[in-house]
């Protein structure tokens, strides 16, 4: 039982189809505490509907969930974020004509005043943005009172985990997080994670760059129409045989259809 | 990590001097459209001494004041991502229930009584529009199109078609309409109410959490959402406030001018408020505004007006100078958005 209670998320059996389109089927997988956990896969292949349902955004038609040993039906996004589980879309959720310190904060906003007078407590937010930023290690960000609208890429993918965590956030599900980002850049939000796993933090990635996974991931799982197809620590795999059991399937699939197309019809 | 500014991405770059005085003067709209209409009252002075006399600054405050109260509503709901095409007919509306309700012809009731209806029944407008909005998901121009046309219905049904007198007494008259020797400083009541409006609403833009969350709204609808905020109620808020302000500002000139013309405001005044908020650095496209830019927006507008009307400039001209400056600071808005976003500006 010991080892149960070490999981961040379990997960049994989970399905989920969208009218006919099947989107998972029979999906089970373990995401440790302090674990960071790669989810890679093709485009449709399910990945987005696994993340959905871990942020409580959608119901898996059947299957279980637990989050720290006990099962949860995540409800909802809230549902989710009270037990610990918060999602960084590639959108990111930030407000691009507001300042990185209000986007930290928005609705949790910290507040002075007189009883019913409340206003924004602007230096303290500052403050504590700045401590967090840099706890975290973004060293490029000037100033927090900088737009978000004229940061780069992974400052703002930076600033939106950060926000994630100081929310109180455990288990982070992160996005595509090196999407449309440069090396440099890229490397920054690499490091990035690793920081959080010391700290303790349990994560699962999506991403399409096999390198970087295996480079920050403890664990890799391939998810191919729905089905993990691959479930291996990192260290017993490489970017080549991940690539080969992608394309693999991308030709049998081609060869698929080209029987079919080949077969006369009627 | 080792990394100079210099080799980080675009908006790390150092901008240019042109950049960057650019990027200020952007940043500080209501600065800058503080400097022109300062130019434009020197330059008008300068042409005809009549421009600084008292009975012109009478004129401009008393031209200034509903339109600035429409404005400062109009810029919050601009701000949300949404408009409100009828708050010149809730200008209308508004003095017509006080007359049903306190006129002595009519229900005869104490003033305070009319006033209270006239802003419940404008905030029960802004209301209505906002659910319709949000919750009946239909495009707010669409909403407040449709609305436009049944408010000035039920005005013209209320008041029968006609023109008749506001009630009030002197108190009333000099608290919110202000008689002709009323005028503090030379400028009207109504104006110093739109001032102290203005000032309390841009506090409650940059410095309170609805402020905040109404930029979020606009700036971002679905992410403002995924963070908790209660995007609807920010909406209808927005709706409920702009309308309480038109209904306000429509009391206030009926009461300085005595009568209720029912077809008094309507769309004019409406877009002449949104060109003001255009003007002073509001965003058609939601999630960034000011409510003294568009307060001093509405100020260069009618600063315009009165200077050609001095100088004898036709009013022909002023509607072809207010088309150039809407479509001008439109520009501006949307390349300033643009450069930003690509970094350029600082």
């Amino acid at each position: 039982m010991s080892a149960e209670r070490n999981d961040a998320i379990r997960v049994e059996s989970l399905a989920k189809s969208f009218g006919a389109v099947t989107a998972l089927v029979d999906v089970s997988l373990r995401l440790r505490e302090g674990e960071c956990l790669g989810l890679i896969g093709d485009n449709g292949a399910g990945k987005s509907t696994l993340i959905k349902i871990l942020s409580g955004f959608q119901r898996p038609d059947a299957g279980r969930i637990f989050v720290n040993g006990e099962e949860a039906s995540l409800r909802s996004v809230d549902h989710a974020r009270s037990l610990g589980i918060d999602t960084v879309y590639q959108d990111l959720a930030l407000i691009p004509t507001l300042s990185v310190a209000h986007n930290m904060f928005l609705n949790r906003e910290l507040t002075a005043g007189i009883g019913p007078f409340r206003w924004l407590a602007n230096g303290e937010m500052r403050r504590r943005a700045r401590s967090y930023i840099d706890g975290i290690g973004i060293k490029t960000l000037r100033s927090v009172r900088s737009e978000v609208a004229m940061l780069s890429g992974g400052q703002r993918q930076a600033i939106a985990i950060a926000r994630s965590v100081h929310s109180g956030a455990r288990i982070l599900l992160l996005d595509e997080p090196l999407a449309a980002m440069g090396a440099k850049e890229g490397e920054m939000i690499l490091d990035l994670i690793r920081d959080l796993k010391e700290k303790g933090h349990s994560m699962i990635v999506v991403a399409h760059n096999y390198v970087h996974v295996l480079e920050v991931c403890d664990r890799v799982i391939l998810l191919q129409h729905g089905r993990i197809t691959l479930d291996r620590l990192s260290s017993e795999t490489t970017a080549e045989e991940l690539t080969e059991l992608v394309a693999r399937e991308y030709r049998r699939q081609r060869d698929g259809r080209r029987e079919q197309a080949d077969t006369p019809e009627g | 990590m080792a990394i100079s500014e210099g080799e980080l991405t675009a908006p790390e770059r150092r901008a240019g001097l042109g950049w960057r005085v650019t990027g200020a003067l952007v940043r500080r709209r209501e600065a800058s459209i503080f400097v022109v209409a300062v130019l434009l009252c020197i330059y008008f002075s300068l042409e005809n001494a009549a421009f600084y006399s008292t009975d012109n600054l009478k004129n401009i405050s008393e031209t200034m004041a509903p339109i600035a109260l429409i404005a400062a509503g109009q810029t919050m709901l601009l701000i949300c991502g949404e408009i409100d095409l009828a708050l010149g007919r809730v200008y209308a509306l508004a003095p017509a229930i006080v007359y049903v309700v306190s006129s002595e012809e009519q229900h005869g009731l104490p003033l305070w009584m009319g006033m209270t209806a006239a802003l419940l029944v404008s905030a029960a407008v802004g209301l209505t529009s906002g659910v319709i909005t949000t919750f009946l998901r239909v495009p707010s121009f669409i909403t407040t199109l449709g609305m436009l046309f049944l408010l000035n219905g039920i005005t013209l049904h209320l008041l029968s078609g006609t023109q008749v007198f506001m009630p009030g007494g002197d108190l009333f008259q000099n608290i919110f309409g202000s008689q002709p020797f009323e005028y503090f400083l030379y400028l009207n009541s109504e104006f110093w109410w739109a001032l102290g409006i203005v000032l309390a609403l841009q506090f409650v833009l940059i410095r309170t959490r609805w402020g905040l969350h109404t930029i979020a709204t606009g700036g971002n609808l679905i992410g403002a959402a995924e963070s908790g905020v209660n995007v609807r109620m920010v909406k209808i808020g927005n709706f409920v406030l702009a309308n309480v302000l038109a209904g306000f500002a429509g009391v206030m000139d009926s009461t300085r001018i005595t009568t209720i013309v029912p077809l008094q405001g309507g769309a004019d005044i409406m877009f002449l408020a949104v060109a003001g908020a255009v003007i002073g650095g509001t965003s058609l496209f939601g999630g960034q505004g000011s409510v003294i830019g568009a307060f001093i927006g509405v100020a260069v507008l009618v600063i315009l007006r009165t200077g050609f009307s001095i100088i004898g400039v036709s009013a022909f001209t002023f509607d072809l100078i207010i088309g150039i400056a809407i479509i001008a600071s439109m520009v501006v808005n949307v390349q300033v958005a643009r450069l930003r976003n690509l970094g350029r500006l600082q």
